[in-house]
């Protein structure tokens, strides 16, 4: 049976097509990917997260936990300020990318993907045991209990101050509670995004998401699946846990080692990446656009070189038509020889090999598209 | 939502149809097959002079998110195909009995046609 979120019944309503997303019965689409697409980069729209994790921690040693446990430097994060960060595996593989936020001196929310809550878990609840007491350092999943729903696009701050004048002022990678009219209890909102675009996510009670989401449509935001979420954070280069990301491959190879703070001290994984950083690595995540007319690159496809001497070089890990370019772009990772910008590569679809060239990251930024 | 099942085709359980006139069967995909696919962003044609077996694999059609093949219902030699929907694969999904045509064949047996589904049973197939 899969999990529902409590936006269930609106998706149906709306008649959305559902897949099975992770073990979520999620909307892949109401009307056309590329329209609601198209709407988040011109207007807004509108996203159910719910399915996506939550932990508070807290303690006194809280601060000092999360810096032992993600990659990146939580000391530097302001009360009301978050960044994305990664928790590895003690040879660097990553178990999953996730933000962090401080919400107070010593307490941290973290936002983690749907399909790796109980792994999360685990790891991190492994870690507090083998160093600190729950008095020191407490954890709760409030997965369960909260959902989550994101609006971006040029139009969601406009949309937004409708509902909070005050959350509309947030700047970007900050998070605030704020009372919303309508709803009864404080919601957690911060200018973030996984579309390129801006925007925010807002975090409530499971009872109080559906009357948010309608509050949402109501102000002018357009409902959007999982499909048009895909399609918009692979134009921008954003790596998806399961494509880009997975326990054998480290930040530094998935290209968000920026995220990972070498020189803060202990950190699970720590060792491994200060190896392969000295060592370098031996393959690099690249992006990449088809340069003729061909079928859609996907997940999978052989990468290989061009010329004489051409060979398997690795792998796509995300593919799609890009619906605002209106071409085959997508992600993958080869040998870092061949990972150089505008080196011609082929992508090999159904036996037959379609050319295409490495692309600077983002694929898809709006300045290029005003030119 | 119901989707168009014109009276005069003869569908395949795989979803496409065909029309035949002068020995000559046209194929293309049903309503329901581009509405469940969603929007086509590209199409890949058989080459003309095919030889193709019913319910061989014969051409792809890809969405946003996915790929997915299409059969051919009927045996023969591949005569033509629809390079406008090369052009356009959106034409499948605005008018998929139409301009959306996807190629023809010369069938080796125009009584293969017989044994595909009436209107009323491929109906009743996508329900």
């Amino acid at each position: 049976m899969l999990k529902r979120t409590p936006l269930f019944e609106a998706h149906q309503k709306l008649g959305a097509k559902l897949i099975d997303f992770g073990g979520w019965e999620m909307p892949v689409q109401y009307t056309s990917i590329i329209e609601e697409h198209k709407a988040v980069r011109e207007t807004a729209g509108l996203f159910d997260i719910s399915h996506m994790g939550e932990f508070e921690i807290g303690g006194p040693f809280s601060g000092e936990f999360v810096n032992q446990a993600l990659t990146n430097d939580a000391s530097r994060l302001e009360i009301g300020e978050g960044h994305y960060t990664q928790i590895c595996n003690e040879r660097g593989g990553i178990i999953d990318d996730l933000y962090c936020f401080r919400t107070a001196v010593k307490s941290f929310l973290l936002v983690v993907n749907a399909s790796r809550i109980a792994e999360d878990w685990g790891a991190l609840v492994a870690r507090r045991d083998a160093f600190l007491a729950t008095e020191e350092c407490s954890m709760h999943d409030q997965s369960g209990d909260a959902g989550a729903i994101a609006l971006q696009g040029p139009e969601a701050a406009t949309m937004m101050r409708k509902l909070s004048g005050d959350a509309c002022d947030l700047a970007k990678n900050r998070i605030g509670s704020f009372q919303v009219a309508g709803l009864e209890k404080p919601v957690w909102i911060s200018r973030t995004g996984y579309t390129g675009e801006d925007g925010f996510e807002i975090i409530c009670a499971n009872d109080e998401v559906r009357a948010l989401w309608d509050r949402l449509i109501e102000v002018g935001a357009r409902p959007c699946g999982l499909g048009a979420r895909d399609t918009l954070r692979t134009e921008v280069c954003y790596p998806l846990y399961g494509h880009e990301l997975d326990e054998d491959t480290t930040p530094i190879e998935a290209g968000i080692g920026w995220s990972v703070a070498l020189d803060k001290g202990d950190f699970i994984g720590r060792d491994a990446l200060v190896a392969q950083k000295e060592a370098g690595v031996d393959r690099r995540l690249i992006a990449f656009k088809m340069t003729g007319r061909s079928a859609p690159p996907r997940q999978g496809y052989p990468i290989w070189s061009v010329g004489d001497d051409a060979k398997r070089i690795g792998e796509v890990t995300s593919g799609t038509q890009s619906p605002s370019l209106g071409i085959g772009i997508g992600l993958g990772h080869v040998s870092r020889e061949h990972a150089r910008r505008d080196t011609p590569i082929e992508i090999e679809i159904r036996g037959r090999r379609t050319p295409a060239a490495i692309c600077a990251k983002p694929i898809y930024s709006k300045n290029q598209s005003d030119t | 939502m119901s989707a168009n099942v014109p009276s005069d085709l003869k569908y395949a359980a795989s979803h496409e149809w065909v029309r035949v006139a002068d020995g000559v069967a046209t194929v293309g995909i049903s309503d329901h097959a581009q509405a469940e696919l969603t929007e086509l962003v590209f199409v890949e044609l058989p080459e003309v002079g095919r030889q193709l077996k019913a319910s061989d694999q014969c051409a792809v059609v890809e969405s946003v998110k996915t790929a997915s093949d299409v059969y051919s219902p009927v045996s023969g030699e591949v005569v033509e195909v629809n390079k406008a929907l090369e052009d356009n694969p959106g034409l499948a999904n605005d008018d998929p009995f139409g301009e959306g045509w996807f190629f023809r064949i010369r069938l080796d047996s125009p009584t293969e046609v017989d044994a595909l589904l009436s209107p009323e049973d491929y109906a009743a197939q996508i329900g």
